[in-house]
């Protein structure tokens, strides 16, 4: 019974770092399926593939429990070469090609037919003669099998991406020994009609017998091509479904449900519809989370989630809006038109922000707790300064006096002002920041991702500093955030963020299922 | 106790201590082999006081973001410019010696600000830029102190154009000129006070100016570039400031080396010079992401401490090669900077 499958995974479990990201997953896969793995951004996805591809973060981590079986005998994969030994392929979401190569080149690096010449048969194997009319001829096989008119001696250079992700398919196609092929978030650079026909090639592939494990998130292109779904979430396997047996809704259901703690009980401060940011058609060019004419409302002392699976565009957001990455539209505070492009004029407005990039972003890392509260708005409202004439000197003690405070106002843990940022843990980190925007006293806060990083408790406590923000000064918040739950625990409305463009606006307490539906844009169906 | 003694240990750096020992033990051995101390003494005090400066002016560059300032010697040949001039005119003393500084600040000005642009467009590897820029500006004013109109002939070859290679001080009162200022004994050791209290000087002003408004600007630009863009600061503008800051300091700071050392050398004269301020800042303790004038002060001990007095000592030992003290010094100096480059991938974000 079990030979019937090529790979089996039972009960893996993964750690990483005292933190368990995957328990007890099992995976069947048979010849010829296709078979897809869907689930939220941190479910596990990743890494079940990792730990199936032999990649070096797992051992380097600690390695993994469970048992993988090929065709019913137990193996242990500890690097990609042995799991390509075993005839597993991978197709990478970043594309691993050498551009200046040619096609051919790419597909057969490594693996070069060889002739004979006069100085191999002296000197050895390595100054052996490639045979390019076999190679080619290799290639467009591979190419042809895929129904790709595209010449084999092209340098991948100045492709098309649609074309890259194909190149790097015949890659894995013409390796003699191939029997599973893993895609990891394929169609998630492509275009509409190159991912229709990347579905195709894939149906032709698992045509040969060769299984396929599809990860994705657009439940569209699942029910589409899949012969077998396998819901992750949170590190656990919800349900292995035939397609079959199941719908777009249910699994969208399955994706995201998850009951929704009420971590906090909190009224809604939102009196009537007053709106403090009214944005038109924003564009935002943020590589990686594209804004492509987004339009949104948000009401005075509301706290506003936006959610939305990576790569949707709903980190974009903040970072237009604050000027970081070049944006285009209309961005209305108060009624009032903003400068776009300006960091400077954002502040100007009252706006603060803080980075999902924390480190990166969001601190001085070298310098002090109190420089890093006080330097923007020392920068941007000439605050803590002592002026003379048209010099000016740092007010130490000003600034001493106001660090003291918000250290002791947000509970930040430090051995005193002048502690150097990087010493700090991710929690106390984010607490500095939150102290910088508020020494900024803004009308509306930005903030990105603000528990990422940060371990459970602290987690509760930055949360509870923004609703204490909200409530006792009256701040319009704006939250992004991947997680759904944070943002279901604490907002007033969340907009679901997919494409480049608001999806859906929804109450935290909508169903699992219209959350899930609208973060695998699915608008059509909803209906925004 | 134990972690007092530990905690010292951390912020001095294990580096810092090595180099400590160093020196002390050429110090001790100066006594073995009977070399007059007070000599020693004086002779480093006026070391540090005469290249104090040029240590300072790599400081702004680094907190800046720019890294250490491998192209100084185009400071360095501003105020030389400025020094000619002040004799051109034949001005002597102290007049001579402001006006130089006054006629080299508006040449570090623009020469700063142009150089300045350029690091704008070659970020990531500035100092491999820096150093060719550095280079390549010596050559190319070989060229310029044949031609440039020079006619005193104090400083004029005696046949044909330009001017000559060193021009002595001595005759325009300018030679030793704060080092005799308020100069005083203690027992036979000589202190160099106005030399010293100038280099302090400039130490406080940039200080107050790493204190202002601008300098907070540029200090965050350096630290993090990125956040200093969020935070609505022009991060380029801020590392011509630095740069323009760098460069003065460069020419002033030739300007108190050459009073102290009696010539101006030009041509090869500041080839290696921006070598030399760049291993003292990183003895000191600085990296090249990260400087305060502590590491200027301590590195400038440091660094000429260990060059005067490991001269007379390797001397003693091997006093039939004749250049000992200079290959010493090279391997000291060299050493430091293979070090300091080495640590500058470390350490961050941990």
């Amino acid at each position: 019974m079990a030979e019937e499958y090529l790979l089996q995974m039972e009960k893996i479990c993964k750690s990483y770092f005292g933190t368990k990201v995957l328990t007890d997953v099992n995976l069947a896969l048979k010849p010829g399926e296709i078979h897809a793995v869907v689930g939220e951004n941190g479910a596990g996805k990743s890494t079940l593939m990792n730990i199936l591809f032999g990649m070096p973060v797992i051992q380097s981590t600690g390695g993994c429990e469970g048992e993988i079986l090929i065709e019913g005998n137990p193996v242990e994969i500890v690097s990609p070469l042995q799991a390509m030994d075993l005839g597993i392929g991978m197709v990478h979401q970043e594309f691993m090609l050498l551009p200046n190569y040619t096609i051919t080149e790419n597909i057969k690096l490594n693996r070069e037919i060889l002739n004979d010449n006069i100085i191999s048969r002296i000197f050895g194997n390595n100054l052996k003669t490639l045979n390019y009319r076999a190679m080619n001829a290799d290639a467009r096989k591979a190419l042809d099998s895929l129904d790709i008119g595209i010449e084999e001696f092209t340098k991948v250079a100045g492709l098309p991406v649609g074309y890259m992700q194909f190149a790097e398919i015949a890659r894995e196609i013409d390796k003699s020994n191939i029997r599973m092929l893993v895609f990891d978030e394929p169609t998630a650079v492509l275009t509409e009609s190159e991912a229709s026909n990347l579905l195709d090639a894939m149906r032709k592939i698992a045509g040969r017998g060769i299984a396929i494990l599809f990860i994705t998130h657009r439940l569209d292109e699942v029910m589409e091509i899949a012969d077998n779904i396998t819901v992750l979430r949170d590190g656990r396997l919800v349900a292995t479904k035939r397609k079959e047996d199941t719908d777009i809704f249910e699994l969208a259901e399955l994706m995201v449900g998850r009951k929704v703690e009420k971590l906090f009980d909190r009224t809604s401060q939102v009196k009537d519809e007053d709106i403090a940011l009214k944005i038109d058609g924003l564009k935002v060019s943020m590589p990686g989370e594209v804004v492509k004419g987004l339009d949104l409302e948000v009401y005075r002392g509301e706290i506003f989630g936006i959610g939305g699976l990576a790569g949707q565009g709903k980190i974009g957001v903040a970072n237009g809006v604050m000027g970081l990455y070049p944006c285009e539209g209309s961005v209305l505070i108060n009624g009032q038109k903003l400068v776009l492009n300006n960091p400077r004029e954002s502040m100007n407005r009252e706006l603060a922000f803080l980075s999902e990039d924390r480190r990166g972003v969001g601190l001085l890392l070298d310098s002090a707790i109190e420089i890093n509260i006080v330097v923007t708005s020392m920068q941007n409202k000439g605050r803590f300064l002592k002026k003379f004439g048209p010099l000016t000197q740092i007010d130490s003690p000003v600034v001493r006096e106001h660090s003291l405070q918000l250290i002791k106002e947000l509970d930040i843990r430090c051995t005193g002002p002048t502690q150097l940022v990087k010493r700090l843990s991710g929690g106390n980190q984010q607490k500095v920041c939150i102290a910088r925007a508020l020494t900024l006293n803004p009308e509306i806060l930005f903030i990105s991702e603000p528990t990422r990083g940060i371990d459970i408790g602290a987690k509760r406590l930055v949360l509870e500093t923004l609703i204490r923000l909200n409530e006792e000064l009256g701040m319009t918040i704006i939250m992004t955030s991947s997680e759904l739950a944070e943002l279901r625990s604490i907002c007033d409305r969340i907009a679901i963020v997919s494409g480049g463009k608001v999806a859906g606006i929804l109450k935290p307490d909508a169903p699992d299922l219209d959350f899930g539906l609208l973060m695998a844009g699915q608008i059509d169906r909803k209906g925004a | 106790m134990q972690n007092l003694f530990k905690s010292f240990v951390q912020n001095f750096g294990i580096p810092r201590l090595i180099i400590l020992g160093f020196f002390l033990l050429l110090c001790v051995m100066a006594i073995i082999l009977d070399i007059d101390f007070s000599d020693l003494m004086s002779a480093s005090l006026v070391r540090i006081g005469m290249n104090g400066i040029l240590v300072l002016a790599i400081l702004p560059s680094i907190v800046c973001g720019t890294g250490p300032n491998f192209g100084l010697s185009l400071g360095i040949i501003c105020g030389l410019l400025g020094g000619l001039i002040a004799m051109e005119l034949t001005l002597n003393g102290f007049t001579n010696f402001f006006a130089a500084i006054a006629f080299a600040i508006p040449f570090a000005v623009l020469v700063g600000y142009g150089y300045g642009l350029l690091l704008n467009k070659v970020k990531g590897s500035e100092m491999m830029f820096a150093i060719f820029v550095g280079w390549s500006i010596v050559s190319v004013m070989k060229i310029g102190w044949l031609l440039l109109p020079f006619n005193s002939p104090e400083m004029a070859w005696p046949i044909g154009r330009g001017v000559r290679v060193t021009i002595a001080l001595l005759n325009r009162e300018v030679s030793q000129l704060l080092n005799n200022f308020w100069a005083f004994n203690i027992g036979n050791v000589t202190i160099p006070t106005g030399l010293l209290l100038f280099f302090v000087l400039c130490c406080v002003l940039v200080w107050l100016f790493m204190r202002s408004k601008t300098g907070m600007a540029m200090y965050a630009a350096g630290d993090n570039p990125r956040f200093a863009e969020a935070a609505g600061i022009e991060v380029d503008k801020q590392r011509i400031i630095g740069t323009i800051v760098s460069t003065i300091l460069g020419a002033i700071g030739i300007l108190v080396y050459a009073q102290s050392f009696g010539f101006y050398q030009l041509y090869e004269g500041p080839f290696m010079m921006p070598f030399i301020a760049i291993a003292a800042i990183l003895i000191g303790g600085a990296s090249i992401k990260k400087a305060s004038i502590t590491n200027v002060i301590v590195g400038s001990f440091l660094f000429f401490g260990i060059l005067v007095v490991s001269m007379p000592v390797a001397n003693a030992f091997m006093a039939d090669i004749s250049s000992m003290a200079e290959i010493t010094r090279q391997i000291i100096q060299n050493g430091i900077i293979l070090y300091a480059l080495m640590q500058a991938g470390k350490g961050d974000g941990a």
